[in-house]
C-alpha cells in the first residue's frame, strides 16, 4: 500500500456564475481591511522572486506591516531572475485574434487539462493589468521603432503575446518588484531579512501564525510571528539534482508546511524544458536553459541516421530529419515544451544531444537580426561550449525545468492551513500538466500583484488571533524541532558528503521519474529512496558548527527534505496511471507514441495529505469540472 | 588538467591564502565546480570546505563574485566567475582567488562579503513610486526605441559588486548610475529622476564608497558591460538636483 | 542652488575639481600663450610682462589662483582621504587597466604642486634664477635653459601637466555631466605640452639666446 484515500475536497471557494465576472464579484465578496487597521495586520512572505517580491511590495503598499525573507544576500537575486523568454499577456496589440479567453483557452489546452478553470481566466484576465504595472515602473521592455511595446510568439500559441526585454525578461521584470520592495523597505512598512532562511512553519490553534528562521551567517534559530504567512518559495526541481534551478533553490518552505498539515498537490507534475545545453561531464553542478525564444527561428534536427558521427555542418539536408516539423506541422517547432522534450528523448539521448540550427533563421533575416534577438543566449551557450552557434548548430537537450506542482490552494490562494497561503511556482494552481512558455512569470507576478492583494484581507479581517510568542509550547516545539534537526546533521558525522547523497537521488528521480515513467521503475524508486534517505541520516558528513555561515548545513537540509518529497512524487506518479502533460506514463499512450488522457478515472487534482516519514500520505480528490474548455485530445499537428 | 589554487581563507577578523592542489579538472568545468571539486575533496577528508556565495550559476543572479588572479570574475571580458570556464586557462597555473574587498563590503566568511550596500542605495530612490493597479495602459506611453534600449543597457546590471571590487577608490558609482540611468532616460522615471539621482548618491556616499576618478576600472570589469556614459548622466542628473530649486 | 548640499557629495567634490580645474586649465593656456612671445625677441616678453603689471593683472590673477590651487587641493584630499578608506587591499592584484593618466593623477598633482614652487622661486622671485634680475624675463629664461638640468626637471614637470590634463580634463567634462571622447583630453595637453616644451628646447639648442 502506497497511499490510502481520504475524503474529497469539497470547497475550492471559486465564485459561482460566469466565469467573466468571478474574480469581479470574488473582489467584491471579500471582506476589506480599513487602512487604518491594516498598519496593525502583519503579514511573513517567504521568498522574494516575482511572486513574493512583487507580494512583499504590494501588501506594504497597502500598508500592512511585512515581513521579508530570502536566502540570498539580497532579495533581487532570487531565481525569477533567470527566466529568459518572456510574459505572456492577452493584450491583442497585435490584432492577431487573441483575446483573455483565448489565453485562457491556451493555458487550460496546454496544461492537457488538469488544471482549475477559474483560477486559470482570473490569470488571463490580470495579464493585462501585469504588463501595464511592469511598464509604469520603467521595466525596460523591447520596443518597435514606433515606441510601441513589441511581441513574440512561444511555444503552444498561435500568436504573438510575449512580451519580453531581450533574453533577460526575468531579471527585468524581477528588478521592477526588487524596486517596488526597497520602497518599501525605505518606508518601514517592509522588514527585510535576507541571509536567513525558513525551517519550519508555526501553526497555533490551527492557524499559520509563524515560521522558524535560522540566520545564515549567525546561525541563530528565532522565530517570526504574524497574522498570516505566505509562501513564495518556488519550485522543487531540484529534487532531481541536475536542473536548470539555481543551487540554493529547494522545498524546505513548502515541505516543512506540507508536514505542518497543508496538503502537497500534483507533485509528479513537473516539467522538462526541451532545450537546455547537454551534460558535460560528472562535474556538471547544474544545466542552463536555452530560451524557447530560440525556436522561433531555430530549427531542430537530428541526423537521419542515429549513428552518423559525421559534424553537424558536413550532414547534408537530405540527411537530416527536422522531426518536430515532421510530426506537428501545425505548430511546427513551436509545439509546447512536454511534446518538444518527449521527442527529442525518443529520437535521440543525453549524450547526443539534438542540434538547434539558425542557419535557416540567418540567411534569412542576416546575422545582425539574429544577433539583436538572440545575440546574449548565443554567448551564453559560446561561453559555456566553446561553439559558436553562429556557424555550428546548438547541440540540446531536455533537462528539469519548473514545476507544475506545489502546495494546495484554493481560489483565494489559500493552502489547507488556515493563514498560510502559496503563491507563485510553490502553489499548483494555473498550470495543470504542464505549463506554457511565458506563463510563470505572469503567474508570479500575478499572485504577487494582484489576486493575492486581492483577497488576503477577507482573511485579516478576522484578525487579530490573539498573542502568540516563543512561551507558547507549540511555539516552543517547534523550535527545538529546528534546533533538533540542524543538531542531529551535525551530528552524524559520517563518511559521504550532502552532494553524493544528492547525485544520487537526483539520478534515481531522473531515471525512473523524469521524462517517462513506468510503473515497474517507479516501484523500484520507491525502494531505493527510503534506503538512500535511511543511509543520508546514517552516513553523511556536514563539517563544521551550526553557530555560523556553514553551506554544508544549508544543503544538507535541503537534501533530507528532497528525499521525503521525491517519495511522494513516485507515489503519485505511480497512482496516476495515466499520461497527461508533463507526466508521461509508458503505460498509457496512443499509436503514434503521444500521451493517452484518461478523463474518466483521472480528470482531478491530487492533494496530498502527510502522515509521517515514510508513511503512506492520504490522497484527498479536487475534481475537475469543465464547464468553458471542452477537454479534447491535445494536438498540435 | 592541474592548477594550483591559492584561495583566501577567513573566518574571524583575518584570513590569509591557502594552497590547494588540484589534478584531473576537465577544461569544460565551470571555475564554481572546480571549487565543488575542491569542496567534496576537502569534506572527505575532514575540513571545512571554503565558503563563497553562488546561486543561478548562469550569470544573471549576480551572487558569485570571486577576485581571480587580481580581476573581478577572473580573465574573461564579460562573463562571470560562474560562467568562465577552464578552458581559459593553462595546466599547471597558479590561480589566486580572493573575495571582492572594499570597506562596505566586510568579509562574511572565505569569499563570502556582504553587499547590503547596494539594497540601501536602491532603497534610497531606484525605483518608481508606481503602487501596483495605479498603471495606465502600457501603450499609453510610446518610449523611442533608442531610449528603451540605452535604458535596458543599464538595467542589465547585475548588482554583482565586480565595479567596486576593481575600483582603485572602492566606488560604487557604476552601480549608482546604472540605475539612474535605466529609470532616468524612461518617460516613466521622469517625476524622480532628480531627486532618485540626490537620495542614491547620498547613501553612496554614506554606505563608505569613494568618489569616481572616472579611471574606467570599473566598465572594463563589469560582466555586463555597463558603459561609464552612465556615470555622467548621473553626474548630470545630480547637478541638476542641487542647482534648480523644484525638486527639493 | 544648494552648493553646500552638493559639495557634501563625492560627485560635488570632484565638480569643485572641475571647475577650479578649469581655471587652473584657463591659466595654463594664457601663461603659454605668453611664453611663446619669447619667439619675437626680449623686447616683446620684457614688454608683454611689463604690460601684465602696469594693466593690474598680476594681483587678481594670482589671487584667483591660489584660490582655485587651494580649492582643487582641498577637494582632491578629501576625495583621496576616503578613497584610501574605502579601497580593498588585494594580496594579489592585477595593474589597473584604466589609462596611465588616470592612475597617476595625485601623484602627478603632487609634482606638478612641487615644480610649481620651484618655478616661482626661479623666475616669478628669482632665486633660484642664474641671472635672477625681475623684469628681465628674457634673459632670466635663457639663463636657465644653458642648463641641461634645468631643461630635464621643466620637461618631466610639464610632461606631467600633460597627463594631468589629458585625464583631468576629460574628466572634468565626465563629472559636468557631458559624454565626449577621451581624444579632447588628448588633444588638449598634446597642444600645451608642445607649446611649454618648444620655449627650452628653443634656449637649449640656441634658437632663442
Amino acid at each position: 500500500m502506497y497511499f490510502t484515500e481520504g475524503s474529497p475536497i469539497a470547497d475550492q471557494r471559486v465564485p459561482a456564475g460566469p466565469i467573466e465576472t468571478r474574480w469581479d464579484r470574488r473582489r467584491f465578496s471579500a471582506r476589506l481591511v480599513n487602512p487604518a487597521n491594516r498598519r496593525n495586520r502583519s503579514v511573513i512572505v517567504v521568498g522574494t522572486g516575482l511572486a513574493g517580491g512583487s507580494a512583499a511590495a504590494t501588501l506594504g503598499e497597502l500598508g500592512y506591516q511585512v515581513k521579508s525573507f530570502c536566502y540570498q544576500d539580497s532579495p533581487r537575486r532570487a531565481h525569477s531572475i533567470a527566466a529568459q523568454g518572456g510574459i505572456n499577456a492577452a493584450k491583442n496589440y497585435r490584432n492577431d485574434g487573441d483575446s483573455v479567453h483565448r489565453l485562457f483557452y491556451d493555458t487550460v489546452k496546454g496544461g492537457d487539462f488538469r488544471s482549475r478553470e477559474s483560477n486559470v481566466h482570473r490569470l488571463a484576465q490580470v495579464s493585462v493589468e501585469i504588463i501595464d504595472q511592469c511598464v509604469a515602473q520603467g521595466v525596460p521592455f523591447a520596443r518597435e521603432y514606433g515606441g510601441l511595446l513589441d511581441t513574440r510568439s512561444f511555444g503552444g500559441a498561435q500568436v504573438s503575446r510575449t512580451f519580453y526585454a531581450r533574453g533577460q525578461t526575468g531579471q527585468q521584470l524581477l528588478l521592477g518588484a526588487y524596486q517596488a520592495l526597497e520602497r518599501q523597505v525605505a518606508a518601514g512598512r517592509v522588514e527585510m531579512h535576507p541571509r536567513t532562511e525558513m525551517l519550519d512553519l508555526i501553526v497555533v490553534d490551527g492557524r499559520a501564525r509563524g515560521i522558524v528562521v535560522r540566520d545564515l551567517v549567525s546561525g541563530a534559530v528565532s522565530t517570526h510571528f504574524a497574522d498570516a504567512v505566505v509562501l513564495a518559495t518556488g519550485g522543487y526541481g531540484n529534487v532531481f539534482h541536475l536542473s536548470t534551478n539555481a543551487k540554493g533553490c529547494n522545498a524546505t518552505a513548502i515541505w516543512r508546511a506540507h508536514r505542518r498539515g497543508a496538503l502537497f498537490a500534483n507533485p509528479c507534475f513537473t516539467q522538462i524544458h526541451p532545450t537546455c545545453i547537454p551534460i558535460s561531464g560528472d562535474h556538471q553542478s547544474k544545466l542552463t536553459l536555452m530560451s524557447e525564444s530560440l525556436r522561433n527561428d531555430g530549427r531542430v534536427w537530428v541526423p537521419r541516421d542515429r549513428n552518423d558521427t559525421r559534424a553537424p555542418n558536413d550532414i547534408p539536408e537530405a540527411d537530416r530529419d527536422y522531426f518536430l516539423e515532421r510530426m506537428y506541422p501545425a505548430f511546427g517547432n513551436l509545439v509546447p515544451r512536454d511534446i518538444a522534450s518527449r521527442a527529442a528523448k525518443n529520437i535521440s539521448d543525453e549524450k547526443r544531444g539534438v542540434y538547434l540550427d539558425f542557419a535557416d533563421a540567418i540567411a534569412r533575416l542576416g546575422a545582425l537580426a539574429v544577433e539583436q534577438r538572440y545575440g546574449n543566449l548565443f554567448e551564453m551557450y559560446q561561453r559555456i561550449t566553446g561553439d559558436d552557434p553562429y556557424r555550428t548548430p546548438m547541440r540540446i537537450y531536455p533537462a528539469v525545468h519548473y514545476t507544475m506542482g506545489g502546495l494546495w490552494v484554493d481560489y483565494d490562494l489559500r493552502s489547507t492551513i488556515p493563514g498560510l497561503f502559496v503563491i507563485g511556482e510553490a502553489n499548483f494552481s494555473d498550470h495543470g500538466a504542464n505549463r506554457l512558455g511565458a506563463s510563470a512569470l505572469m503567474q508570479g507576478l500575478a499572485d504577487g500583484y494582484f489576486v493575492l492583494p486581492g483577497v488576503i484581507g477577507d482573511y485579516l479581517a478576522d484578525a487579530p488571533f490573539g498573542p502568540v510568542d516563543d512561551s507558547h509550547p507549540m511555539v516552543a516545539d517547534t523550535v527545538s524541532e529546528v534546533r533538533g534537526r540542524v543538531k542531529t546533521l551535525l551530528a552524524v558525522d559520517g563518511d559521504r558528503t550532502v552532494e553524493s547523497f544528492h547525485r544520487e537521488l537526483g539520478r534515481l528521480m531522473w531515471d525512473e521519474c523524469g521524462m517517462e515513467r513506468d510503473e515497474a521503475g517507479l516501484r523500484k524508486a520507491l525502494e531505493r529512496i527510503p534506503e538512500l534517505r535511511e543511509e543520508f541520516w546514517q552516513r553523511v558528513k556536514v563539517p563544521g558548527t551550526g553557530e555560523r555561515l556553514n553551506q554544508e548545513l544549508e544543503k544538507a537540509g535541503r537534501v533530507a527534505d528532497f528525499f521525503e518529497l521525491a517519495e511522494l512524487m513516485c507515489v503519485d506518479a505511480l497512482h496516476r496511471r495515466e499520461s497527461c502533460g508533463g507526466h508521461f506514463r509508458s503505460e498509457s499512450q496512443t499509436e503514434d507514441g503521444e500521451a493517452l488522457r484518461d478523463d474518466a478515472n483521472f480528470s482531478y487534482v491530487a492533494a496530498w495529505e502527510y502522515t509521517g516519514v515514510g508513511r503512506p500520505p492520504v490522497l484527498h480528490k479536487e475534481e475537475l469540472v469543465f464547464e468553458h474548455v471542452t477537454p479534447s485530445t491535445r494536438s498540435y499537428a | 588538467m592541474k592548477l594550483t589554487l591559492r584561495i583566501w581563507r577567513q573566518s574571524g577578523a583575518t584570513g590569509r591564502l591557502v594552497e590547494y592542489v588540484l589534478d584531473d579538472l576537465s577544461p569544460d568545468m565551470s571555475f564554481l565546480e572546480m571549487l565543488d571539486v575542491l569542496n567534496e575533496r576537502l569534506i572527505t577528508e575532514g575540513q571545512e570546505p571554503v565558503a563563497f556565495d553562488h546561486d543561478c550559476r548562469e550569470g544573471i543572479c549576480g551572487m558569485c563574485g570571486l577576485m581571480i588572479n587580481g580581476m573581478a570574475h577572473g580573465p574573461e571580458k564579460a562573463t562571470t566567475a560562474c560562467q568562465l570556464h577552464l578552458r581559459h586557462f593553462r595546466d599547471g597555473d597558479v590561480v589566486t582567488v580572493e573575495p571582492w574587498r572594499a570597506e562596505p563590503f566586510p568579509v562574511v566568511r572565505d569569499l563570502v562579503v556582504d553587499r547590503s550596500a547596494f539594497d540601501r542605495i536602491v532603497a534610497a530612490g531606484g525605483y518608481v513610486s508606481v503602487p501596483a493597479g495605479s498603471a495606465p495602459d502600457a501603450h499609453a506611453t510610446p518610449v523611442p526605441k533608442p531610449d528603451a534600449d540605452t535604458a535596458f543597457e543599464a538595467a542589465a546590471c547585475i548588482g554583482c559588486g565586480a565595479c567596486v571590487a576593481a575600483c582603485p577608490n572602492g566606488s560604487a558609482m557604476l552601480f549608482t548610475a546604472a540605475k539612474a540611468t535605466h529609470l532616468g532616460v524612461l518617460p516613466q522615471g521622469q517625476p524622480e529622476r532628480y531627486s532618485r539621482a540626490r537620495d542614491m548618491v547620498a547613501e553612496h556616499d554614506a554606505s563608505g564608497f569613494g568618489g569616481c576618478t572616472n579611471t574606467g576600472e570599473c566598465t572594463s570589469a563589469c560582466p555586463k558591460g555597463i558603459p561609464l556614459t552612465t556615470i555622467a548622466r548621473l553626474n548630470a542628473d545630480l547637478l541638476r538636483a542641487h542647482t534648480t530649486r523644484s525638486d527639493r | 542652488m544648494d552648493t553646500i548640499g552638493l559639495y557634501r557629495t563625492t560627485v560635488g567634490k570632484k565638480v569643485v575639481m572641475a571647475v577650479t580645474g578649469a581655471g587652473l586649465l584657463l591659466y595654463v593656456v594664457v601663461h603659454m600663450l605668453g611664453n611663446l612671445t619669447v619667439f619675437s625677441g626680449p623686447d616683446a616678453i620684457n614688454g608683454y610682462g611689463h604690460w601684465l603689471r602696469e594693466i593690474g593683472a598680476v594681483w587678481p590673477t594670482r589671487v584667483a589662483l591660489l584660490a582655485c590651487v587651494t580649492l582643487h587641493f582641498v577637494a582632491a584630499y578629501q576625495l583621496t582621504a576616503k578613497a584610501r578608506k574605502a579601497r580593498g587591499r588585494y594580496e594579489h592584484r592585477r595593474r589597473v587597466q584604466g589609462s596611465y593618466a588616470a592612475r597617476t593623477m595625485r601623484w602627478g598633482g603632487v609634482i606638478i604642486a612641487l615644480f610649481v614652487v620651484y618655478h616661482l622661486l626661479d623666475l616669478t622671485v628669482g632665486w633660484l634664477n642664474p641671472n635672477g634680475i625681475p623684469g628681465e624675463i628674457h634673459a632670466n629664461v635663457v639663463a636657465d635653459f644653458q642648463h641641461w638640468y634645468v631643461v630635464l626637471a621643466y620637461a618631466i614637470a610639464v610632461l606631467a601637466l600633460g597627463f594631468h590634463i589629458r585625464h583631468g580634463v576629460w574628466s572634468a567634462i565626465q563629472t559636468l555631466g557631458v559624454t565626449t571622447s577621451r581624444v579632447i583630453g588628448l588633444g588638449v595637453a598634446v597642444a600645451i605640452c608642445a607649446g611649454f616644451l618648444s620655449v627650452p628646447f628653443a634656449v637649449f639648442t640656441g634658437l632663442v639666446s
